[in-house]
């Protein structure tokens, strides 16, 4: 196990220092100068400007310096904003998404579950029927239109009790977290319908009915049991798209989360904020899929990291 | 029994993330708050950083200057009681008023003010503003190396006399003193803490205002200053700038009834409310021009009459009644309405269209400009690039259609990111370009001085001889008759020529729920709530 971590992290950073390669070229290939404006520069003060944010420097030099700075954890300055380093956007920006997306997590994994255990255990039946047009509400809408469906219907009309938009208490926080949560919701309930259909069906389950055990008993600890592992597997690629999926709806409900920083600072080539912002989800990214490897294994005692090594 | 480990170690994890939330904005001030929308994350609230509205709003709530607007937009004394000016225009002299303090508690003070103004001219600081900054003796050479700080025009004769001493007469100094960039900061704050302006609890302002809340990219919350010289005139207890950069999330808050009011509207609310007459649409006055740019150093826009006939060929009205919508008013001159000229007449008003819009003219126009530069209209190729935003794409497709429809002419249309654009534009690499500005202070001049020759913002390549000379004519004289006469000559002899092609003079369309008393907007200010009330 642990020589399997020490591996995994290991090719953590290579692929973390393939992707500062990429996204630094690619961001230096894009047209658009960070440093213009529509102001009248004079020519002197932006080859300072230049200067200042070591732009003037062959781009080499420019690749390594970064690479050092980030080794170093630092990474660096905005080049449109005074206010905050990148570091401290991080910091205050990510919490903001983390919550949300677990919280989305949270809500898709509660209900997601149940909507498909009910959907099998009423096969063909409006129950079936029910869940599957929720599921595949949540899977075909895209979050940006249902969270501009739920402002414009829910939080409208609640009479201030679901508030707009905006990131102040509790109630802000619940109708970007449906919006965010309704497609891995989705996705899950069907995926638990076709695994608990899958149960079912197995010999085991009809062992355990003839020895004469509760319906009760079944289900809850032979068929969801089992039926629950294809879940567990989907998780990383969830979490994935809840992290990324918040870009929309952080906009759409004007959440101070990472997503917005994401975003604005491509379009205003503040190239630090973009270095940044793409190493440290990457980084998100290979953790969480890392965890749920390992957590994969913990639940499923048939599956063993070290035969698939040796 | 593994299974169950994770279900509470997850349960864990996820109670520790509720319970440790992080909730931005919480308190959002007591008392008469006014609630609005700053559109998007100030890069700085430091006056020498600032560049733009969604900063330069925040500032004028907390900062004042040597001289202010007020509520009908005339000029009068801000930090300063009192000016008096050299018979040669060139040295300026305030007086200071002895009862202005910073939020503080220090009284702000002619030191505050050198300090400031030499503080923007320094190169490392940084500041893409520092220009404004340049009618002052020597400042341009101080800000791009060729002097010493010592010699810039502005020196604190004691504590409430500031001298200044300008490069050359500018009849419209006076006005700039009001603007942002030349808003005091106060000295010993900024000497001590060179990042004061980043936190609340560091931030020192002299003006109605002073900052209590910043949580970034959520809100900012200013307070009454109670240490604001016209403090009792101030009604309001505070002022609420929520930060959403999607305009129709932010038009929902407003609907809601969580904000007071609203600038800027999404584009078909404006329309829609236009067409209820609703009352809480206020169409505030801009100064400022969008236009086409004409690359006039490639054929055949370097052909005044084709450029003309372009010009003439689209129907202005259409854009702004069934396009824009946002009241817009026609342009067929470069200096928007707003500025009174020396009979305190409205000098675009006074000047009237340069120009007609007539097709039948236009074709004959371009017929005889393709041919002087051996073309046929087949021939005729040209691509409009504009920065991606809807509205701009809008306006791009009416414009493509009505010149297909009325000179039987094709161009094509390419829209980039604000920053690609703006690099284009200055490597030339564009045949027609769409662009706007704003002026800087109320005076032609601010338009004017944007097309002279190798000007920094003078992107269709535009140069004239006599145009320059006009300008520096107006700019160095102080007798208003020969300033505005050469003024006038000046756009005359632009308009005529036609380097770029004017659309239509913008316009800021506002919600004001009827509750909230007493916002003033001037013509190149952002709406104002200093002496704002609540009922």
């Amino acid at each position: 196990m642990f020589k399997y971590i020490v591996k995994r992290i290991g090719m953590a950073i290579i692929t973390l220092w393939a992707i500062i390669t990429i996204t630094f070229i690619l961001m230096n290939a894009v047209p658009g100068d960070p440093i213009r404006t529509e102001s009248k520069m004079p020519p002197e003060v932006y080859e300072n400007l230049k200067e200042k944010y070591g732009l003037n420097k062959p781009y080499h030099e420019q690749y390594l310096i970064y690479l050092g700075n980030i080794a170093r954890g630092d990474f660096g300055e905005s080049m449109k904003s005074n206010t905050q380093t990148v570091n401290q956007m991080i910091g205050s920006g990510f919490p903001v998404s983390a919550y949300l997306g677990f919280q989305a997590l949270l809500v898709a994994l509660c209900f997601g579950p149940v909507l498909g255990v009910i959907a099998s255990l009423n096969q063909n039946k409006w129950p079936d029927y029910f869940s599957m047009v929720i599921a595949i509400i949540g899977i075909s809408v895209p979050s940006f239109v249902l969270g501009t469906v739920l402002i414009q219907f829910v939080a409208a009309k609640s009479g201030g009790l679901l508030p707009v938009a905006g990131w102040r208490s509790f109630r802000h926080t619940i109708l970007p977290t449906i919006a965010l949560a309704m497609s891995p919701l989705a996705f899950i309930a069907r995926l638990m319908r076709s695994s608990m259909l899958e149960v079912l069906n197995q010999d085991y389950i009809k062992t355990a009915k003839s020895k004469g055990l509760s319906r009760g008993v079944v289900i809850v600890k032979h068929a969801i049991r089992n039926a629950i592992l294809p879940i567990i597997s989907v998780l990383g690629t969830i979490t994935t798209n809840l992290v990324v999926g918040s870009f929309v709806v952080e906009k759409i409900f004007a959440i101070p989360g990472l997503g917005m920083y994401f975003v604005s600072s491509i379009t205003s080539r503040d190239y630090p904020i973009i270095m940044g912002t793409t190493v440290f989800y990457a980084l998100v990214l290979i953790v969480m899929l890392l965890i749920v490897d390992i957590a994969y294994v913990l639940i499923d005692p048939r599956i063993n990291i070290m035969k698939e090594e040796g | 029994m593994r299974k169950k480990l994770i279900t509470v170690a997850g349960l864990a994890l996820a109670v520790a993330l509720m319970t440790t939330a992080c909730f931005a904005g919480g308190s959002g001030g007591d008392g008469k708050i006014l609630h609005t929308n700053n559109s998007s994350e100030p890069g700085s609230l430091d006056p020498a950083l600032a560049q733009g509205t969604h900063e330069s709003w925040v500032i004028d709530h907390t900062f004042e200057g040597l001289m202010k607007k007020d509520q009908d937009g005339n000029l009068i004394g801000g930090m300063a009681k009192d000016y008096t000016v050299s018979d040669d225009n060139l040295t300026y002299t305030f007086e200071l008023r002895d009862d202005v303090k910073w939020s503080n508690g220090d009284p702000v003070t002619a030191h505050d003010f050198e300090f400031s103004w030499k503080r923007v001219l320094d190169v490392d600081l940084g500041s893409t503003y520092a220009y404004q900054l340049y009618y002052l003796k020597n400042a341009e050479a101080y800000n791009t190396g060729e002097a010493d700080v010592d010699d810039v025009g502005v020196k604190a004769l004691d504590d409430t006399t500031l001298e200044v001493v300008l490069e050359e007469p500018a009849a419209y100094f006076i006005e700039l003193t009001a603007f942002y960039t030349l808003f005091p900061v106060n000295k010993k704050v900024v000497e001590d803490n060179p990042d004061w302006a980043k936190q609340p609890e560091t931030f020192v302002s002299n003006g109605a205002f002073k900052l209590t809340e910043w949580n970034h990219k959520a809100n900012i919350l200013v307070e009454k200053n109670e240490n604001y010289y016209n403090a009792k005139e101030v009604k309001l207890d505070g002022i609420d700038f929520a930060i959403i950069e999607n305009e129709d999330t932010a038009w929902q808050k407003y609907q809601a009834d969580e904000f007071d009011f609203l600038y800027p509207l999404p584009q078909t609310i404006v329309a829609d409310l236009q067409e209820k007459n609703d009352p809480e649409l206020v169409i505030g006055e801009e100064l400022a021009t969008y236009y086409y740019n004409f690359n006039t150093e490639l054929v055949p826009f370097n052909n005044a009459k084709v450029r003309k006939a372009l010009t003439m060929a689209i129907d202005r009205e259409t854009i702004t009644s069934k396009v824009s919508q946002g009241g817009e008013t026609p342009a067929y001159g470069i200096v928007p309405p707003g500025i009174p000229n020396e009979d305190g007449e409205d000098f675009q008003g006074a000047q009237g269209a340069y120009f007609e819009e007539d097709i039948e003219a236009a074709n004959a126009l371009l017929e005889e400009g393709l041919e002087e530069e051996g073309m046929t209209k087949e021939d005729f190729k040209a691509t409009i690039l504009y920065n991606t935003m809807e509205s701009h794409k809008k306006i791009a497709q009416v414009i493509q259609e009505m010149w297909r429809n009325n000179l039987g002419v094709d161009v094509e249309l390419e829209n980039v990111e604000f920053q690609v654009k703006l690099d284009r534009e200055k490597a030339g690499d564009y045949e027609i370009s769409r662009a706007g500005w704003v002026g800087d202070y109320v005076d032609p001049m601010t338009f004017i001085d944007l097309f002279v020759t190798d000007g920094p913002y003078n992107d269709s390549g535009f140069s004239d001889a006599k145009y320059d000379e006009l300008v520096n004519i107006a700019k160095t004289n102080v007798d208003p008759k020969v300033r505005f006469d050469a003024m006038r000559e000046a756009e005359e002899l632009f308009m005529d020529n036609l380097p770029v092609m004017p659309v239509y003079f913008y316009t800021k369309p506002y919600a004001q729920k009827s509750h909230l008393t007493n916002v003033h907007k001037v013509v190149n200010r952002d709406p104002s709530f200093i002496y704002a009330d609540i009922d």
